[in-house]
């Protein structure tokens, strides 16, 4: 699904230059729940936003379901973000002044899916995450749990090929963080290619593969035995 | 098109909903800049409306032609010598020149601008005695608060009828009298009173107190000849009246021996001349209207376009999260640009409203005044289109300003802003 051939990153600081990712080689398979760790300052979210096309990077391959992803103007960029990928932020992210529903329904609004299949399929989605009857509410009417589940409802409205999660439990206390995260071992079961970047290690640990991302490089990679989340909801 | 998509009007109209007072605000400005451009223009329209209400019934393409002394010795005469006009030179020129459409003679009891006594039942009044014939009503219209103007068969059978004016029937007849029918007195002729009529207080040739007796009447009251004093004519419209003016001058001249370069013999009042300076006066005061509204309009477009650079900036993260899930830069500008229209039409059509209303106070105030040229304030149609094509047409282009700082941030860097 994913490919990462020798990626490299730094960033401009002044005079000075930052290397962020120093050669990063790394598959993700179809299917895959895939934490990736790393302390502040290790690259984890550079490479989750090269992965989002939010950035590029500087060399190095990346391959997205077969498509190379290179040199992409703003708007394919757009494009591809729409039919590829779906965003889980730390903070939500949500739109104000939208309801649950219109902001599960906004991906797909991008993708120009007539208002009524475009509400039908949102109200879905919101019902997976279990929050149809709060479909009306406004983001400021929900708890933090409620948030994230309404963005990932969104994340996976437009179906996507991957799923990236920025700290997902960031904001949430470990009771919601669960919840959360047994929501998103529930969608990786139904076959949903994820990744997660967190620095929790009870959160890692419920992914089936950790990454350990260190100074720019990959310093451990290793598959996991999946500690469910639901036991603890 | 994306112009009906109804999601795009929901969008804009939540964004612009979201904030109401600073929506309203950034608005004022356009307002006040369309009530500014729509009163400015409005009341340029109105004044000339105004104008063309006190010309109303009055030829603009006309002149006055009389006689005067020469100043020139020609021909073995004297300077000083007084040019007196016969009857026939009204058919002499109305046959050499085919521009003239109506030639009115007349003639003056008295010296030019004299006064007689007129009387009746002993009560006098010093007024100007004019022979006229009916077509001069085509060149100045009098307007009649009783009776009738001179006609054809007045003419035609010298009858002893008057027109009086307002003054003059005042000082002759007592408050509310009836004067029709009834006779006054001048140099012992008998005159009955067919019609009175109301100075116009704008243009005041013929005085306020005068009386209107017929060419023929005249004529043979007054032992006037073949004399004529005066001549008021009405150029065909597409003909400039310079250019008939010294058509007649060259024949009368020829006809009356006077030098050729003798410009005081023959006496001259270009009526068109006064219309074309108010018309021009009236063009440069809606050109300045149109000046002052449109910078007025632009400065109240720039206000719009700053509240949304703000509105833009506040926006960065909401933007950001857009893009990351496929919002094209392209569909961010077009809800900006589409934001900066609505607002702007909106708050036009507003100050529209307004403008028009406060002309509609202004003209029930002022606009039925005679003695201030002003009626009908109201913008033209066309002056509404171009306005509002241009203040939208500016909408767009400040729109531009907003859309494209809204789409210079990376995603990236509007999602870590916080």
């Amino acid at each position: 699904m994913i490919e990462i051939k020798d990626l490299h990153k730094s960033y401009k600081m002044g005079s000075n230059s930052l290397h962020v990712l120093k050669g990063i080689n790394f598959k993700v398979e179809d299917g895959e729940l895939v934490a990736i760790m790393g302390s502040s300052g290790s690259g984890k979210s550079t490479l989750l936003n090269i992965l989002g096309m939010l950035d590029g990077a500087d060399s190095g391959e990346y391959t997205l379901d077969g498509v190379p992803i290179k040199n992409l103007s703003e708007t394919k960029a757009a494009q591809y973000r729409n039919k590829f990928l779906g965003f889980i932020f730390q903070s939500f992210n949500l739109i104000n002044y939208k309801s649950a529903l219109e902001n599960v329904a906004l991906p797909l609004y991008y993708q120009k899916v007539p208002r009524k299949e475009r509400q039908e399929k949102a109200m879905q989605y919101l019902e997976k995450v279990g929050l149809k009857p709060w479909a009306h509410h406004l983001p400021s009417e929900l708890s933090g749990g409620q948030k994230q589940r309404v963005a990932i409802a969104r994340a996976m409205a437009a179906e996507p090929k991957v799923l990236l999660a920025d700290e997902p439990t960031g904001a949430l206390d470990s009771k919601t963080s669960y919840e959360v995260m047994d929501l998103i071992q529930q969608i990786n079961d139904e076959g949903n290619t994820i990744l997660v970047v967190t620095h929790e290690e009870d959160i890692a640990h419920m992914c089936k593969r950790i990454v350990h991302l260190k100074d720019g490089v990959i310093v451990e990679d290793k598959k996991i035995e999946q500690v469910r989340a639901g036991q603890y909801v | 098109m994306w112009l009906f998509d109804r999601d795009l009007w929901i969008e804009i109209f939540h964004t612009l909903g979201k904030n109401m007072f600073r929506t309203f605000l950034t608005m004022l400005g356009v307002i006040f800049a369309m009530v500014i451009l729509v009163l400015l223009l409005g009341s340029a329209n109105g004044m000339s409306n105004g104008f063309n209400k006190i010309f109303a019934g009055t030829a603009s393409n006309s002149l006055f032609v009389w006689g005067q002394s020469t100043s020139e010795p020609y021909k073995g005469f004297e300077r000083g010598r007084r040019i007196r006009y016969k009857i026939e030179d009204a058919e002499i020129l109305k046959k050499q020149i085919p521009e003239i459409e109506v030639l009115a003679p007349r003639i003056e009891l008295g010296s030019h601008r004299s006064v007689v006594s007129v009387y009746r039942n002993g009560q006098t009044s010093g007024s100007a005695v004019y022979g006229d014939y009916p077509e001069i009503d085509e060149i100045t219209k009098k307007k009649l608060v009783e009776g009738r103007f001179l006609n054809q068969t007045d003419i035609e059978h010298s009858k002893k009828v008057c027109v009086i004016g307002e003054e003059t029937y005042k000082l002759l007849f007592d408050k509310g009298e009836n004067a029709i029918g009834q006779d006054i007195r001048i140099n012992g002729v008998y005159f009955a009173v067919v019609g009175i009529y109301k100075p116009n207080n704008n243009i005041n040739i013929d005085g306020e107190n005068a009386v209107f007796i017929p060419f023929t009447t005249f004529q043979k009251a007054f032992n006037s000849g073949d004399r004529m004093g005066w001549m008021a004519i009405a150029v065909e419209s597409k003909t400039p009246v310079p250019f008939v003016e010294k058509q007649i001058k060259d024949i009368l001249k020829h006809k009356y021996d006077i030098h050729p370069d003798d410009d005081r013999a023959i006496g001259s009042f270009d009526m068109s001349e006064i219309f074309n300076n108010i018309t021009s006066f009236t063009m440069v005061l809606q050109g300045f209207s149109f000046f002052v509204g449109i910078f007025t309009l632009l400065a109240g477009v720039i206000a719009i376009s700053n509240i949304l650079l703000i509105t833009v900036k506040e926006r960065t993260k909401e933007i950001g999260v857009r893009r990351a899930l496929g919002a094209t830069p392209k569909i961010v500008k077009r809800q900006i640009v589409v934001e900066a229209i609505v607002l702007t039409a909106f708050a036009g059509l507003v100050g529209f409203a307004i403008s028009v209303g406060i002309l509609a106070i202004m003209n029930s105030m002022w606009g039925s005044g005679d003695d201030f040229p002003f009626a009908n304030p109201m913008i033209s149609i066309p002056q509404f289109v171009i306005s509002f094509v241009l203040m939208v047409g500016l909408s767009v282009l400040i729109g531009l300003l907003p859309a494209n700082r809204a789409v210079k941030v990376r995603p990236i860097e509007a999602l870590r802003e916080e």
